[in-house]
């Protein structure tokens, strides 16, 4: 079910904003490899009929009431930001692409 | 780079267009789809945020209750199923005015689904319905809004860097999608701006939201393909986005049908890609390209519950429904006896919903319509408010057409006393008393004031014994002008006829 | 050295109650022996000397005031450096967290302040959790205090070092997939997994969502009750926290009397691959537990052996999703923003920098688990297999009222021995990861020391969900035996740290 590449990986890595160097590439498509290998095992098991689960306690509807709280001032917001700039958070410039 | 077009006419004589509309609503609850932040418009930057919709580590995702039960009405209201189950789903990608860097959504599991949207447009056959065929309606967040800094003209190419303000990350959005839209032929621009003004008042009727397409809370991408026949297969689709006004959805399909059409005829490929509507320039730029890499890894949301309406709640909201508006609209032109040209200026006026309360309570349809999109339009447009800013209620309007009724104010002393009213000089009973609004009753001193207008135009009488009558009007107006308005006009001309012994 | 630090949690409380001491005496000795011992230990990122004193003297002020005071009111505590702490650093063992602090407290923070309880500092974990050693802390590895060169367990490596060190008689730990048994088994202390919703997930820094929960360490199972008692309960802020009354765990505790009740052997957990050692003092305790009245009994449950390969899809899957918001754009470190590169590629030098190996590992692994394409082969079959997992629960509770085995296959092993060998790493957790996966209650009770090699092994405790009280009530009762055994506790037997 395998079978994980250089490009494979860089091409995940660049999916999940990761900067892998070139040279580390070949280093994770082989631990990689070797682990999906280990977890196609929950292929052995037959699950046909077997209904997939998302949430460990069986719950639904819970939902709040659209009653304001309260929010962080904007002192907090900023107070964590790298950058800030006008009451903003400053972001390096955005490609017109994601 | 502006692209070849080819003429429209010729273009659809050629092509056989298909259009899909996806539009997205921002619900006006109090607090954010998942947290308790104000969701009220125009707050100084990063203000309305706290560390859920922050996306703070740890922060986790409540869900508004009105949010949801907006989304089942919206549903509702678009004929939709609504679902016995599902879930939110996160859809991953990277953006910075996406806190998390996923969006909460709803993937194969939307809260309604299969629905269909019927609106009228004028052919050249008369009128005409087209059926739109809904595909669903799902849960989601807005994102936050980036301002450009640098660079020639604010906009993002050839920025320095931006600033971003998440006051708006987390207001609940609803995305509404259409299925493939067919069998317009050349309607299709009209169709799709007839849909999106329907959806908009729909939306407006359910009071779910302001639904201001210019301040964003209604927003419209627009999908077209052209194929050769309406036999053929579907084409490559572009996705025009952000188009904000209903103007703008029609001139956007009809600039896409054009283009397609173009480049079709030069043998040349439609890329799959989104594209940017320029309102200014009428014309969709190349935005990026859609690719195999855009994959949002889209799974279950773990952090919140499933939904599962029970079909007691859902047939409440139902029954709660208001009218739809088209059907609403249909009902009262027959009711009032309205030709749709007097339909269309009353909604035009904006005054419809107030001429409803007024005839609600007693008032005539023809008075309650006169009264708004006359005298009290005008006021409004005066002082630059809008009407429902008037302080006027359907019972003032009421008591005032029974005065008239009465006799006992005219339509002179009716618009004086509305003054009064909106002055807040009390009701409209106070006001008849204090301002001594009455029309003169007495026929002792219209007489003498009928006699003192004959003096002053001796010549008149012969006029009218000559059965010129509409010479009466003069006399008419110097005793109105002499009663300063408190006369009843009609006695007038009575008592004036009566006394030079002609009769109508 | 102050014998403050040797006493139960239970004691200490009563003595600042009772003005037998101070809480600030109580919390000036633990950062005494925080001082001494932690060069070696480095159980602590970061200690708050001057919060705890503060919060010490106000408990002090209360027990003046003759106000009523909670049942660990003054008991000092080392919190795992994953809970957001308003005002302190929290890093989850991150370099792309290194210097955040928080603008708000996680919920359990909440309870702990309210309840008076002395937070002494953040304590060292794997990176994001992610790890069975603590090795993958970007900031150096924790030391088991059974022996410094051997690791500790993790990913709550700090949490469970802090306690056996005697550092904290108390420490909160998060499990995902046993990040607080498994430490706790390795270190010869109690730790206790909640069942999934009973403790609120608000302000813990979620690793993997539906599995995630935070729970008790401590050195004896009464102050992991007392502990759990505290932090337990309904919390509007956490949509999957479970609105009933919180199991009485302190009467539980205390009553420790398992005559008449049956306990499963899980069949699949246990022989082939866990030390000798290690089934020696289980089966020890199989024999325990039969001599105090209660029914022992072999269940199967078919499924576990797939739970691991489930397991490492699902945590990388939430995972790769959850970790995404550390982009260095509203908190954290940013790297590589010299006014010239786009957004994209200052977060993605910003992440490639912040995240240490193992976690870039399982975010890569994650994002092609839950890829267009492959979807359904793992991350949908490995929520399938969970469901198996649960039935299996569901069919041994039909039979027996709590289930064991040993925590883990071996005890504590050297630092650096696996660290290359992902795949080696990931199966200390073969035997925790089931009860994860349920949601289920889970606890390690310490049941003596393995014959080759003198450390602590840990017998592991399930129970159905909201039934968390079991669990305490046949931990005390095997505690107690062992304790008569021992005469006393485990860790008196412990080496002493040096600079003591
Ligand atoms: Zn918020």
């Amino acid at each position: 079910m395998s079978g994980i590449s250089q490009e494979d990986v860089a091409h995940l890595a660049h999916l999940a904003r990761i900067d892998i160097p070139t040279d580390e590439l070949g280093h994770y498509a082989k631990q990689l490899d070797a682990i999906l290998n280990a977890v196609a095992e929950v292929s052995s098991l037959d699950t046909a009929d077997v209904v997939a689960m998302s949430h460990p306690v069986p719950m639904t509807n819970v939902f709040r009431e659209d009653t304001p709280g309260v929010s962080l001032t904007a002192e907090q917001a900023l107070s964590g930001a790298p950058a800030v700039e006008d009451g903003r958070f400053r972001v390096p410039r955005i490609l017109d692409e994601e | 780079m502006t692209e070849a077009t080819m003429n429209y006419d010729e273009a659809i004589s050629k092509f056989d267009p298909v259009l899909g509309l996806e539009v997205h609503v921002e619900l006006g609850t109090n607090t954010k789809m998942f947290c308790g932040c104000s969701t009220v418009f125009g707050a100084a930057p990063n203000t309305q945020v706290c560390p859920v919709c922050l996306g703070l580590p740890g922060a986790l995702p409540t869900l508004n209750k009105i949010g949801v039960e907006s989304a089942i009405r919206i549903g509702l209201a678009l004929n939709c199923e609504i679902a016995e189950w599902c879930r939110f789903a996160r859809k991953n990608y990277f953006y910075p005015d996406m806190p998390k860097n996923f969006q909460t959504s709803q993937y194969d599991e939307p809260i309604a689904f299969e629905g269909y949207l019927d609106v009228e447009i004028d052919t050249d056959e008369g009128r005409k319905t087209f059926r739109v065929p809904i595909e669903r309606a799902h849960m989601e967040e807005d994102t936050g809004k980036n301002s450009h800094v640098g660079g020639a003209t604010g906009r993002i190419h050839g920025a320095d860097y931006s600033l971003v303000d998440y006051n708006r990350a987390g207001i609940p959005l609803i995305e509404i999608v259409t299925k493939p839209i067919t069998g317009t032929g050349k309607y299709a621009p009209e169709v799709a701006k007839a849909y999106v003004a329907a959806l908009r008042d729909i939306l407006r009727g359910l009071g779910v939201s302001d639904v201001k397409m210019e301040q964003g809370s209604l927003r419209c991408d627009v999908n077209l393909s052209l194929r050769e026949t309406p036999e053929s297969k579907l084409g490559t689709r572009s996705e025009t986005k952000n188009v904000n006004s209903l103007r703008s959805v029609e001139r956007a399909v009809r600039y896409e049908v054009t283009r397609h059409a173009a480049r079709l005829a030069a043998g040349e490929q439609i890329v799959q890609e989104t594209r940017h509507w320029h309102e200014d320039t009428g014309i969709s730029t190349s935005g990026r390209p859609k690719s195999d890499a855009e994959d949002y890894r889209y799974f279950p949301e773990p952090d919140l519950l499933p939904i599962a309406p029970s079909r007691e709640w859902v047939e409440e909201l139902r029954a709660a429904l208001p009218e739809n508006p088209a059907v609403r609209r249909a009902r009262l032109v027959a009711d009032w006896g309205l030709s749709e040209i007097d339909m269309n200026t009353v909604i035009n006026s904006g005054a419809l919903d107030l001429i409803v309360e007024a005839v609600d309570a007693g008032v005539d349809p023809a008075a309650a319509r006169k009264w708004w999109t006359g005298e009290l339009a005008r006021i409004a447009n005066d002082r630059a408010i809008e009407l429902e800013e008037l302080p006027v209620l359907p019972s003032h309007l009421k008591r005032l057409e029974e005065l008239i009724a009465a006799g006992s104010l005219n339509d002179k002393l009716a618009r004086q006393a509305l003054e009064g009213v909106i002055a807040g000089e009390g009701d409209v009973d106070a006001i008849v008393a204090a301002r001594g609004l009455a029309v003169v009753s007495d026929d002792g001193p219209l007489l003498a004031a009928i006699d003192e207008a004959l003096a002053a135009d001796p010549a008149v009488v012969e006029t009218i014994k000559s059965g010129k009558l509409a010479a009466a009007g003069s006399v008419v107006g110097a005793v109105m002008k002499a009663t300063r308005g408190q006369a009843d006009a009609a006695r007038v001309r009575e008592l004036l006829f009566e006394k030079l012994g002609v009769s109508e | 050295m102050s014998d403050l630090i040797k006493k139960d949690a239970s004691e200490l409380a009563g003595m600042v109650a009772s003005r037998e001491v101070s809480a600030v005496e109580v919390a000036q000795a633990h950062l005494d022996r925080i001082a001494a011992v932690d060069g070696a230990v480095n159980a602590f990122l970061h200690v708050d000397t001057e919060g705890a004193l503060a919060s010490a003297s106000a408990v002090d002020a209360k027990v003046k005031a003759g106000e009523q005071l909670s049942v660990l009111a003054g008991v000092p505590l080392g919190l795992k450096d994953i809970l957001a702490t308003n005002g302190l650093p929290t890093t989850c063992g991150s370099r792309v967290l290194d210097g955040w602090i928080p603008p708000y407290d996680a919920t359990v923070v909440t309870k702990l302040r309210e309840a008076g309880i002395v937070i002494l500092g953040k304590t060292n974990m794997d990176e994001f959790a992610m790890g069975s050693s603590t090795e993958h802390s970007a900031f150096g590895p924790t030391h088991n205090p059974w022996d410094l060169e051997r690791i500790p367990g993790g990913s709550g490596g700090g949490s469970s070092a802090c306690v056996s060190a005697f550092e904290a008689p108390l420490a909160i730990g998060t499990d995902t997939g046993g990040s607080i048994r498994q430490p706790a088994a390795v270190t010869g202390s109690v730790g206790v997994k909640p069942t999934y919703g009973g403790v609120s997930r608000y302000g813990i820094v979620a690793l993997a969502s539906s599995l995630d929960q935070a729970g008790p360490c401590a050195r004896n199972v009464l102050d992991t009750a007392l502990l759990h008692s505290v932090i337990a309960g309904h919390d509007p802020m956490d949509s999957t926290s479970i609105n009933s009354p919180v199991p009485d765990v302190i009467a539980a505790a205390k009553r420790a009397d398992i005559k008449g009740m049956k306990v499963g052997v899980i069949k699949e957990l246990g022989g082939e691959g866990y030390q000798a050692g290690v089934r020696t003092r289980f089966d020890e305790s199989v024999a325990l537990i039969e001599s105090l009245g209660a029914e022992v009994v072999e269940v199967s449950c078919p499924s576990f052996p797939a739970a691991l390969a489930a397991y490492y899809l699902i945590l990388p899957s939430e995972a790769s999703s959850n970790l995404a918001k550390f982009d260095g754009i509203r908190f954290g470190n940013r790297v590589g923003d010299d006014g010239s590169k786009s957004v994209e590629q200052v977060m993605s030098e910003t992440r490639a920098a912040g995240f240490g190996p193992e976690v870039t590992r399982r975010i890569i692994l994650g994002t092609y688990a839950l890829s267009a394409g492959y979807y359904d082969a793992y991350y949908g079959q490995a929520q399938k297999v969970r469901t198996l997992i649960k039935q299996d629960f569901d069919a041994s509770f039909a039979k027996v009222d709590v289930l064991i085995s040993p925590t883990a296959p071996t005890t504590a092993f050297k630092i650096g021995e696996k660290l290359d060998d992902p795949l080696a790493m990931y199966l200390n957790d073969v035997a925790t990861i089931p009860v994860n996966m349920a949601g289920l209650p889970g606890m390690s009770l310490p049941i003596g020391l393995a014959p080759e090699d003198n450390l602590p092994v840990g017998l592991q405790i399930i129970a159905p969900a909201m039934a968390d009280d079991r669990l305490y009530n046949v931990g005390a009762a095997i505690e107690r035996e062992l304790l008569t055994k021992w005469g006393g506790p485990i860790l008196g037997l412990a080496p002493e740290l040096a600079g003591a």
